[in-house]
C-alpha cells in the first residue's frame, strides 16, 4: 500500500482521538486550496459547513461516542447528487444556481457514518461523457498529467482522490463513469449492483443504468465506503430490499480456489483490437498474479458484449431524453425568455442551457422512442440486455468473478477523442455490467503508455460484491508500484507520512 | 332509443372517465391529497419532480384502483407504469406517469339500471397534472400573456376508466356516468365530485348509418362539467357529424371543447399522427403485481354495489325510481332493516322517498322506523301524523311512541269519529246529498270536503282511511 492517508486510517485515528476531525478537514481543504487550481476537480467547496461538522465529530469523540466507520473522513461528491442548501448543477448551465431543498440518501448515509462532505466535483454535463470535457464549467485535469483528461463522467471525483485532496469521493456510473476515470486516474472505483445503493437524490441520466459508488485509493476503503452507502431505501422503488453485503470481512479471504474468468472478447478479437497493447498486457499480468495467488483462470465468452455498446447508446439516451425533459425553465434553474409563448421560452431555455453532447443524446433518445421506431430501437436494445444477462449467467457457471481491462486506453489528451463515436468506444468494457445490473470494480494494476496508470476490471453477479472485494484485495497486494501523480497532496508524496496522515 | 338524430343515423359513444382517488397522499409521494388549499402548498420535492427525486407507488392508491376494477367486473393483472412524454408547464416532469400497454384493470363491464351493458376496455392508474390559469388572450396557453401554475393537484392519483364505444343514446351516457359515480362513492375509491374536478368525463362521439357496425371518425369532447352538459354535448356533436356527412363532408379526428354558454363544441387541437407521446416503461418504478390473496381480500371487503342494493329493494316491491332514490340517499340499509322488522314494505319505501330527504335520515333507528310504520298501518297514527312523528324522530332520535304521546296523537275511538261525522252530515245536507248522488266525480269532491271537515274538527288526529270507511258505510246504509 502506498503511503498517504486512507479513509480507514483517518477514521481510525479520529475515532481513537489520535487526530481531530477538524485537523483532517483542514488538511483536506488546504490540499484543495493548493492543488485544485491545477486540477479543477471541484465546482464548489463547502469549507465552513465541513469544519462545523468536523467540530461536531470531535465533540462526539470527546464525549466518548463513536461517530461511525468513516469518522472525520473528508468526502467529495459528484455534483449530480443533491445536497440541501448547496448548489447542485450536474455541470450544466441549465441548473446553474439551483439549490436543492433536500439531501440525497447517499449524502445522509455518508454523514450517518461520520464522513464529512467537503465539496461538489466536476463531471461531464449530466454525466454524459468519458472525459469530463463536457462540463459547462471547464474540464477537469488528470493529476498524473494535467494535459490529459481524468476520464469521465465522474472525472472530478476521481481526480480529487487521485491527487489526495480527499481519501474518498462518490461518483455515479451509468456506462463506466466510475470505473473508467478510476482506471485513468490510478484509483479504485466501484460500481455496485444496481439497486444496492439508493438513487434517491442522484439526478438521473439513465434511470435503469445509473448507480452510485465510491472512489478510494485502497480496496479496503472502497469496502468500508460501500457498506456505509449501501442498503435498502424506501424512497427508491428500484432499491434492493436486502441489507448491504458484508465486504470488509471478505477482504482478507484470499483467492485460493476461486475461479477467475477472463472475458475473451475483451482481450482478443475485433472488440479488443482497439485496446492499447499495454492495457491488454496488464490484464494478462493481473490474471497471472491471481493465478499465482491460488486462483484458477478460465477463459469465458460473453459474445453479446459486442452489442452492448449499441444497446447502451439507445437505452441510455432514450431514458435521458425523458429524464431531462423537466429542465424547461418553468420551475427552477435557468430561464431564457424568448418569443411570446411558453413553448418559445422552453425552447430557448433548453437551447441555451444544454451543451452539445446532452442535446445529441436527447435527440438520439427522442428518436429511439418515437412511434414506429420503438420496437426497432428501444425494444431491440432491451432484448440485447436479456442476451447479455444470459451470457453472463453462462459465464458465472464457469467462474466466480470475471476479469477484463477497464478502459481501452490510458488517459488521453484534451480534444483527442472529439469524434463522439470514438469517445463512446471508451465504454465498451464497462457497459455490459450496467446493462446487466451487476457489480464491477476497477483496480489499479501497473502502468501503460507514458507511465500512466492502468486499471483492470473485475465483474461479479448481482450482490456478489464480497467476492469482488476478495479478488480486488488480492490484485491490490500483487499490483506493481503505482506512479505518484504529478499533482499530489503532501500526504501522498511524503514517505514519512503514514496511511493515517501522521508523520512517522 | 333516442330520436334526436335524423332517420337512418345511429349514435356511437365511448366514454373516458377520470376519477381522482380518495387517498390520503399523492400517487407517488407523501404530499397530501386534499381538494382546495392555497396554491402550491400541497407539494413536496417528489410531486414537484425536483431533480433527483423518485416516485414510490402508494399502496392505498393501488387498493382503491383494484376496488374499481373489481366493481367493474375487470380482470386485475400485473401492471407496468409508463411515461407519457410531452411538454406542458403544469406537468412538473414534462412527462406523466400513466399506464400504457399493461394497465391494472382490463375487460370489464357496467350494467346500467336500464339493463344496457357497457363494456369497459380498461381502468388504468395515472398521476394528475397541476392546474394552469392562463391570463390574457382567449384563456388558452397559446394566446396567454402569462400563466399561473398551481401544483397542488400534480401527482394526485387518478384512475381513467375507458369504455368501449357501446353507448347509443345520450341518456345512456348520462346513466353510465351517474352509475359509475354511484359505484365510486359506494366503494370509497373517489368522492366523484364533478364540481371539484374529482370526476371528469371525455366523450368520444361518432355516428354511423343504422345497421352498420363500422366505427367512423370520432371526436373527443372535453370540458363537459355536468351530466346535463354531457347529454347536450353528445347531441350537438352527433348532429354536427350527421350534418357534415349529409353535406358530403366528413368530420376530422380532433379534440373539441364543449362551450356551455353557446351550446356548441369548438375545435381544439387536431389529434392523431401529430401526437407522439413516446411511451416507455418508467425505469424508476417496478411492475405492480397484486397477489390473488390481496385481490380476494379487497373483493371480500367491498360493500354491496348500487345495482345489488337496488335489486334488494326491488325484491321488496319497490319501484325502480323509488329504489334508485333510496340507494342514492343511502337509505336502503335502513329501509330493508325496517322491512325485516315487520314494517309494511310499501309504506317504508314511500316514507323513504317522500319524507326522508333530509340530513341524518340514514342514522334513523330501524326499529323505531318499523314501529312508526306499524303504528300507521295499524291505525294508531294518521298519515299526516306519521309524517310529523317521522320528521321529529330524525331530529331527536326519540321513539315514535314517545313523540306521538307528547303530541297527543292517539288513535281516535271509532264511535267518537262516527258521532262527529253524523253531526257534520246533519249540518251539511246539500253536500251530503251530492255525496250520495251518482256522479263519481262529485262524490270524490265531497268526500274530500267531509274528510277536511273531520280533520279540522279533530285537529288532524283522525285517520283518513277510517273516515272514508264511515262515510261510505253511512251512504250505503
Amino acid at each position: 500500500m502506498s503511503a498517504g492517508e486512507t479513509a480507514l486510517g483517518v477514521a481510525s485515528a479520529v475515532r481513537s482521538g489520535e487526530r481531530s476531525a477538524v485537523e483532517v478537514v483542514e488538511a483536506s481543504l488546504a490540499a484543495i486550496d493548493a492543488l485544485d487550481g491545477q486540477v479543477h476537480a471541484f465546482l464548489e467547496v463547502t469549507a465552513e459547513e465541513a469544519l462545523a461538522r468536523a467540530a461536531d465529530i470531535d465533540e462526539t469523540v470527546a464525549a466518548g461516542g463513536d461517530p461511525g466507520p468513516l469518522a472525520g473522513v473528508p468526502v467529495a461528491l459528484k455534483d449530480n447528487m443533491c445536497t440541501e442548501g448547496v448548489p447542485t448543477t450536474c455541470s450544466s448551465k441549465i441548473l446553474e444556481g439551483w439549490i436543492p431543498p433536500y439531501d440525497a440518501t447517499v449524502v445522509e448515509k455518508l454523514r450517518a457514518a461520520g464522513a464529512i462532505t467537503v465539496g461538489k466535483t466536476n463531471l461531464d454535463e449530466f454525466a454524459m461523457g468519458s472525459s469530463t470535457e463536457n462540463s459547462a464549467f471547464g474540464a477537469t485535469r488528470n493529476p498524473h498529467d494535467t494535459d490529459r483528461v481524468p476520464g469521465g463522467s465522474s472525472g472530478g471525483s476521481a481526480a480529487a482522490v487521485a491527487a489526495g485532496m480527499t481519501p474518498l469521493s462518490i461518483g455515479s456510473d451509468t456506462g463506466g463513469s466510475i470505473r473508467q476515470p478510476a482506471s485513468l486516474c490510478g484509483v479504485v472505483g466501484l460500481k455496485p449492483t444496481y439497486g444496492a445503493v439508493s438513487r434517491f437524490g442522484l439526478i438521473a441520466f439513465a434511470s435503469s443504468l445509473d448507480q452510485i459508488g465510491p472512489f478510494t485509493r485502497t480496496v479496503a476503503d472502497a469496502a468500508v465506503a460501500f457498506e456505509a452507502i449501501g442498503g435498502h431505501d424506501v424512497r427508491d422503488s428500484t432499491s434492493i430490499p436486502e441489507p448491504v453485503p458484508s465486504c470488509v470481512e471478505a477482504l482478507g479471504a484470499g483467492v485460493d480456489g476461486l475461479r477467475v474468468g477472463i472475458i475473451s472478447e475483451l482481450l482478443e478479437g475485433e472488440l479488443a483490437s482497439g485496446f492499447e497493447p499495454e492495457v491488454l498486457q496488464r490484464t494478462r499480468d493481473a490474471a497471472a498474479a491471481l493465478e499465482a495467488a491460488g486462483a484458477t483462470i478460465v477463459p469465458v465468452s460473453v459474445p453479446s458484449a459486442i452489442y452492448g455498446l449499441s444497446a447502451y447508446y439507445l437505452i441510455a439516451p432514450a431514458e435521458a431524453s425523458s429524464n431531462l425533459s423537466r429542465y424547461d425553465g418553468v420551475r427552477y434553474g435557468n430561464r431564457v425568455v424568448a418569443g411570446d409563448s411558453t413553448a418559445d421560452m422552453m425552447r430557448a431555455t433548453r437551447t441555451a442551457g444544454f451543451g452539445a453532447e446532452v442535446k445529441r443524446r436527447i435527440m438520439l433518445g427522442t428518436y429511439a422512442l418515437s412511434a414506429g421506431y420503438y420496437d426497432a430501437f428501444y425494444g431491440k436494445a432491451q432484448r440485447v440486455r436479456t442476451l447479455i444477462l444470459e451470457d453472463f449467467a453462462r459465464a458465472y457457471a464457469q467462474a466466480d468473478v470475471l476479469l477484463s481491462p477497464t478502459s481501452p486506453c490510458v488517459a488521453f489528451g484534451f480534444g483527442a477523442k472529439s469524434d463522439p463515436l470514438t469517445m463512446y468506444l471508451n465504454d465498451v468494457a464497462t457497459i455490459p455490467s450496467n446493462l446487466a445490473g451487476h457489480p464491477a470494480m476497477s483496480v489499479p494494476f501497473g502502468t501503460g503508455a507514458d507511465d500512466l496508470p492502468v486499471g483492470v476490471q473485475l465483474l461479479a453477479p448481482t450482490l456478489a460484491e464480497p467476492v469482488l472485494f476478495r479478488v480486488a484485495a488480492a490484485l491490490e497486494a500483487a499490483a506493481p508500484a503505482a506512479p505518484l501523480p504529478a499533482v499530489a497532496a503532501p500526504a501522498l508524496t511524503d514517505p514519512t507520512i503514514d496511511d493515517q496522515g501522521v508523520p512517522a | 332509443m333516442s330520436t334526436f338524430l335524423p332517420d337512418g343515423w345511429e349514435l356511437v359513444v365511448g366514454l373516458e372517465v377520470h376519477a381522482e382517488l380518495a387517498t390520503e397522499s399523492k400517487l407517488f409521494s407523501p404530499a397530501v391529497n386534499h381538494f382546495g388549499g392555497e396554491p402550491n402548498t400541497q407539494v413536496d420535492p417528489v410531486c414537484l419532480g425536483l431533480p433527483g427525486t423518485l416516485p414510490v407507488i402508494s399502496k392505498e392508491a393501488v387498493e382503491l384502483s383494484i376496488r374499481i376494477g373489481l366493481a367493474l367486473n375487470c380482470t386485475i393483472q400485473r401492471c407496468v407504469f409508463a411515461r407519457k412524454n410531452y411538454f406542458y408547464p403544469d406537468m412538473p416532469k414534462d412527462y406523466q406517469i400513466s399506464q400504457y400497454d399493461q394497465p391494472l384493470n382490463i375487460d370489464g363491464w357496467l350494467d346500467l339500471p336500464t339493463g344496457t351493458r357497457v363494456r369497459i376496455e380498461r381502468a388504468h392508474m395515472e398521476e394528475d397534472t397541476g392546474k394552469s390559469t392562463h391570463l390574457g388572450g382567449d384563456g388558452r396557453i397559446t394566446s396567454a400573456t402569462a400563466t399561473l401554475l398551481d401544483y397542488n393537484r400534480a401527482g394526485v392519483p387518478l384512475v381513467e376508466i375507458v369504455s368501449h364505444p357501446d353507448i347509443r343514446d345520450p341518456e345512456d351516457a348520462k346513466a353510465y356516468v351517474a352509475e359509475l359515480q354511484a359505484i365510486l362513492v359506494t366503494i370509497g375509491s373517489s368522492d366523484g365530485k364533478f364540481e371539484e374536478g374529482s370526476m371528469r368525463v371525455d366523450a368520444n362521439v361518432s355516428v354511423r348509418p343504422v345497421g352498420s357496425d363500422e366505427l367512423r371518425t370520432r371526436c373527443e369532447i372535453k370540458n363537459v362539467n355536468s351530466l346535463r352538459s354531457l347529454g347536450r354535448a353528445i347531441e350537438y356533436e352527433a348532429r354536427r357529424h350527421v350534418d357534415l356527412y349529409d353535406s358530403g363532408n366528413a368530420p376530422m379526428q380532433e379534440t373539441r371543447h364543449w362551450d356551455e354558454e353557446s351550446g356548441r363544441t369548438k375545435s381544439g387541437r387536431p389529434k392523431g399522427d401529430a401526437d407522439d407521446y413516446r411511451y416507455f416503461p418508467d425505469p424508476d418504478l417496478v411492475p405492480v403485481d397484486p397477489s390473488r390473496e390481496w385481490i380476494e381480500e379487497i373483493r371480500a371487503a367491498l360493500p354491496p354495489l348500487p345495482s345489488a342494493r337496488r335489486a334488494a329493494l326491488l325484491a321488496q316491491g319497490a319501484d325502480a325510481t323509488g329504489a334508485a332514490v333510496i340507494v342514492e340517499r343511502d337509505l336502503d340499509t335502513l329501509a330493508l332493516a325496517a322491512i325485516d322488522a315487520g314494517a309494511d314494505p310499501a309504506r317504508v319505501v314511500t316514507h323513504a322517498v317522500q319524507n326522508l330527504n333530509v340530513d341524518g335520515a340514514a342514522a334513523l333507528d330501524a326499529g323505531h322506523f318499523a314501529d312508526l310504520v306499524k303504528m300507521e298501518v295499524g291505525g294508531d297514527l294518521s298519515a299526516t301524523q306519521a309524517k310529523t312523528v317521522l320528521a321529529e324522530m330524525v331530529e331527536t332520535g326519540n321513539s315514535p311512541t314517545e313523540i306521538a304521546s307528547a303530541h297527543g296523537f292517539e288513535a281516535m275511538d271509532t264511535s267518537e269519529l262516527e258521532s262527529i261525522i253524523d253531526g257534520l252530515i246533519e249540518a251539511s245536507p246539500d253536500e251530503w246529498a251530492r255525496f250520495t248522488g251518482d256522479d263519481d266525480k262529485i262524490r270524490g269532491k265531497m268526500q274530500g270536503f267531509f274528510t277536511g271537515q273531520v280533520m279540522k274538527a279533530t285537529k288532524g288526529q283522525a285517520d283518513g282511511k277510517v273516515v272514508a270507511q264511515i262515510l261510505n258505510a253511512r251512504r250505503n246504509g
